[in-house]
């Protein structure tokens, strides 16, 4: 298994998440799922430069970006629960209050 | 084929999957449902990549509680999944269109010779040793950070979603210790009746 | 002595300061004794450097320095020589008689303070003019009377027609001024100083060059753009339409400003920038042509006036016109002579039509006088004595100086010299006529004041209480002392200091190493000294010329119309309508200027208000660089729609776009 192979798997992994976001414009809670996906996939390549390169520091970062990455849920879904309590609805197209 | 190629196939494969039944599937249960499984593979991809600190954290930390908040907040909230679909597939030209030109060039460009690299070099000890060696000392400072984004981002949880309730009687201790004798109790001298 | 040099513009000055802030606390004697000490120390300092310049000291130099850039240094300084102290005399004196006077014309004005005020301002500022040593302060000087002359025809500020009056002033000297500001510029940028002695020296050099952009040649283009400066002060045509109106002002300002000095300052500045004017030809008849119009042609236009000081204006103009005559014939010590005694004469002839003007009540319609030397013996006789030396009458100061004038320019030999003469011959006579109609008028004929104004031609100018008339059967009386022994005091050079001056300063070389003629090409000067056997011989010979038998004539016919057949003027004025309205409208000047100048002006600023300001600056640019932002940012926001996913959308295409570009790259 090469270093292309992971790269490869991490690349289709964040083009479906991509995908995803497109296809779950209007759901916040998949949404919020699909960068999830996505900082698995930046994960997957960084461990697997990390491993192919021998240096030990890109697993430390991993590390930091999964801290990172759930204090960013458990804060976005404080955020969600918030708003669902005013609007009853976590439907994106509710929230357009920041329009121009 | 060899063990660890079947082993990558087969985990890669389940990781594919189980990110297109997240982006896919019509119920935000079984989305989460399905993340789950797709981390569960990306796990046991990173074993693969001889990552098995990081490899347990995710099981750990995304399975075992982010994945549970997910689910737990899911099916606490009352959702309009109708609603939430509708025009699920209107922008499906576009992510289509925008996906396929990523993929490309991911394709494109993670194919080229820059990324060629067959063999690892070979790793001697364990993996969480290596980590802690690096992380307690040179990375002493973002560290204790990454505990304080922690520790904010819990209050922040906390903070949002707390609630006041009025209708709920509670004892406020600091006032009853607070309090005087002259609040509660009234001296009055009442002239003596006569008889 | 050069503290005396400093005592004698700055003491009228330190009289203006004080009469001009603390007038109204002072009171009104203590003004006026403070200012007119003031000017009496200025005269007494002139006469004392008058006979120190007569011993031959002469003074050139800095005072202070003002600043010094690029090599062009400003400096107050001071140039004392015979030219100087010629007009110095002149100014003190002049205005000293003139403070005296006001004592009395102004007795009952509430402005009397401020008047002395800037009668002292004035004087200060017509010293520093004449006394400057080089070309900044001569501006200083030039602009600060413009503005004290502004302040004084203004001086009656409720009457609408004074306001008119002194903007009208100071507006056409702007024309003359800017002319004369390009005048000095272009000495300071080809002479590369402002020193007058400086420009002197190079003048020959000057006059071989030419002006870089327009190619023309460079002494002609100063002279005349200096000319034009003097146009505009000294009223010639066609920027004199200021003049007539400025009678506006209180009487003393139009005999000491508009007709004795500050108008005069043009002359002066003309002989004072001999050496140049001497190198061009093209400008000397240039200045000779625009003299003798003048001369002539305003000069008519004092017979159609009915207005007493407007008649003495137009008689400035018209003497104004032949000094600039004989500067044009390179005759520049007779301009200054004539200059002199006409100081003596006009401002004598002005505080007598003042006097007049008291008496009458501040009626200054001549067709409801007549017949008033019986009641002002004093005035008839001094205004006769100012109208005499006037016309030019043999032994009188005028007859000198403007016989010398006539030579002059029948000896000189630039083209136009031959039109010159013409007009000034003409304007002997036409000076005789108006002046003695006037005389008749005034105080000889029929008394026709105390009626009903039948002619009331201020009551159309909307003037207010200041032109009360005569009530029915009410006798004017002779003024006060105060405005009498000023006429006395005047009449006395303008009969005399002709005879006594004209040897020394035509012939005497009193300004020679002053003013500088080049008499192997303009003999002027040279065929008057020729004939110059003396003071009295001149005065004999006049009595046959030709001039005084003109003069004659002038007079006789103006004796016939309005002393023999007072019916005959208006008769003729009937039969040349055409003519006569001409006149009256003093040739359309004002209509023209008003047409073409102020209506362009207000179209011209009309177009730059509409497109310009509106179009251009407020909507193109005010509004519009608004509006353009406005409407970015309308785009801008139109992008931040608020869903989420367009963000989303937007990170990814630039992932996207990225990506592509690493790649290519």
């Amino acid at each position: 298994m090469t270093l292309t192979h992971y790269l490869l798997l991490a690349g289709a992994l964040f083009v479906i998440s991509v995908v995803g976001i497109f296809l779950n414009r209007k759901n916040l809670i998949v949404l919020l799922m699909c960068i999830e996906l996505m900082l698995l996939a930046v994960n997957t390549n960084f461990i697997a430069f990390s491993h192919f390169l021998g240096d030990i520091h890109g697993q430390v970062f991993v590390f930091f970006i999964l801290t990172v990455a759930a204090a960013e849920a458990g804060i976005g879904l404080a955020i969600l629960v918030v708003l669902f309590r005013h609007r009853q609805s976590i439907h994106v197209d509710d929230l357009t209050e920041l329009r121009g | 084929m060899d063990v660890v190629s079947f082993v990558f196939t087969l985990f890669a494969f389940f990781l594919l999957l189980g990110a297109l039944g997240t982006v896919f599937s019509r119920n935000p249960v079984a989305a989460a449902m399905w993340l789950v499984l797709t981390f569960f593979s990306a796990g046991g991809v990173w074993l693969l990549l001889q990552a098995e600190f990081l490899a347990l954290t995710l099981v750990l930390v995304y399975v075992g509680a982010v994945m549970v908040l997910f689910l737990f907040v899911v099916m606490m909230l009352d959702l309009n999944l109708a609603k939430l679909r509708e025009g699920f597939w209107h922008n499906a030209p576009l992510a289509l269109l925008v996906g396929g030109a990523l993929a490309i060039e991911l394709y494109l460009m993670l194919t080229s010779p820059a990324f060629h690299r067959a063999a690892a070099p070979a790793v001697a000890g364990s993996n969480t040793k290596m980590i802690g060696e690096v992380l307690y000392t040179v990375y002493a400072y973002p560290f204790e950070v990454a505990a304080m984004i922690l520790v904010v981002a819990m209050i922040a949880a906390v903070t949002l979603t707390h609630r006041k309730r009025s209708d709920v009687r509670v004892v406020k201790p600091e006032e009853q210790i607070a309090v005087k004798a002259s609040e509660r109790l009234k001296v009055v001298s009442l002239p003596a009746e006569k008889e | 002595m050069k503290l005396l040099y400093t005592v004698v513009p700055f003491a009228p000055l330190v009289g203006a300061i004080v009469a001009g802030l603390w007038g109204n606390r002072l009171g009104r004697t203590a003004t006026h004794r403070i200012t007119i000490l003031g000017v009496l120390i200025a005269f007494l300092a002139s006469v004392a450097i008058f006979f120190d310049v007569h011993n031959g000291n002469t003074f050139n130099g800095p005072l202070y320095t003002w600043g010094t850039s690029d090599g062009l240094t400003f400096e107050v300084g001071f140039l004392i020589d015979s030219l100087t102290v010629t007009m110095m005399l002149v100014v003190t004196f002049v205005s000293l008689m003139v403070h005296i006077y006001t004592i009395g014309y102004m007795a009952d004005d509430p402005g009397y303070c401020r008047f002395f005020s800037y009668i002292s301002l004035f004087t200060f500022s017509m010293l520093m003019l004449v006394m400057s040593n080089n070309f900044l302060q001569l501006f200083f000087g030039w602009e600060a009377v413009g503005l004290v002359s502004y302040l004084l025809i203004g001086f009656w500020y409720t009457r609408p027609t004074a306001i008119y009056a002194n903007l009208k002033a100071f507006l056409v000297n702007r024309v003359g001024d800017f002319g004369f500001l390009l005048g000095i510029g272009l000495i300071a940028a080809y002479a590369g100083t402002l020193d007058y002695a400086e420009t002197f020296a190079q003048a020959e050099k000057l006059a071989t060059m030419n002006e870089a952009v327009t190619g023309w040649p460079l002494i002609t283009a100063i002279c005349i753009a200096l000319f034009i400066g003097a146009m505009g002060k000294s009223a010639q045509v066609p920027l004199h339409v200021w003049l007539p109106d400025s009678m506006e002002g209180p009487t003393p300002i139009s005999a000491l400003i508009h007709a004795a000095t500050m108008v005069t300052a043009g002359i002066f500045m003309v002989a004072r920038m001999s050496p140049l004017f001497e190198l061009s030809d093209t400008a000397l008849s240039f200045v000779l042509v625009i003299g003798a119009t003048t001369a002539f042609f305003m000069g008519i236009l004092g017979i159609v006036q009915s207005d007493i000081k407007r008649v003495v204006a137009y008689s400035t103009l018209s003497q104004l016109g032949y000094m600039t005559v004989a500067l044009g014939a390179s005759a520049y010590s007779v301009a200054i002579f004539h200059l002199m005694t006409h100081a003596f004469f006009k401002a004598l002839l002005f505080l007598s039509a003042g006097s007049v003007i008291i008496a009458m009540h501040h009626d200054q319609d001549m067709r409801n006088m007549g017949g008033l030397w019986k009641y002002l013996p004093v005035t008839w006789l001094t205004a006769l004595i100012g109208a005499l030396a006037l016309i030019g009458t043999p032994f009188t100061s005028g007859f000198y100086s403007k016989d010398s004038i006539l030579i002059a320019v029948a000896h000189a030999q630039i083209p136009g010299a031959t039109y010159a003469y013409f007009c000034v011959m003409a304007g002997v006579f036409v000076t005789a006529f108006y002046t003695f109609r006037m005389i008749f008028l005034v105080f000889h004929g029929k008394e026709r004041f105390g009626q009903a104004h039948a002619h009331h031609d201020h009551a159309a100018h909307g003037s207010d209480d200041h032109h009360h008339g005569l009530a029915p059967g009410e006798k004017p009386h002779e003024s006060p002392k105060v405005v009498t022994v000023p006429l006395v005091l005047l009449a006395i050079p303008s009969l005399l200091i002709g005879a006594f001056t004209i040897d020394a300063m035509l012939f005497g070389g009193w300004f020679a190493n002053v003013i500088f003629v080049d008499e192997a090409r303009h003999g002027s000067i040279a065929a008057l000294r020729e004939e110059f056997h003396g003071a009295l011989a001149m005065g004999l010979h006049g009595l046959t010329s030709l001039p005084f038998f003109i003069a004659l004539a002038g007079v006789a016919l103006a004796a016939f119309f309005y002393l023999v057949r007072p019916d005959l003027p208006d008769r003729i004025a009937a039969r040349v309508r055409w003519l006569y309205t001409i006149l009256v409208n003093h040739y359309y000047f004002d209509r023209f200027n008003e047409i073409v100048f102020a209506g362009g002006a207000r179209r011209l600023g009309r177009w730059l208000w509409q497109i310009g300001d509106r179009t251009v600056i407020d909507g193109a640019m005010v509004n519009g660089s608004a509006q353009i932002v406005g409407e970015v940012a309308e785009a801008g926001a139109a992008l931040q729609s608020g869903r989420l996913y367009h963000y989303a959308f937007s990170m990814i295409l630039g992932i996207a776009v990225l990506l592509l570009f690493l790649y290519l790259v």
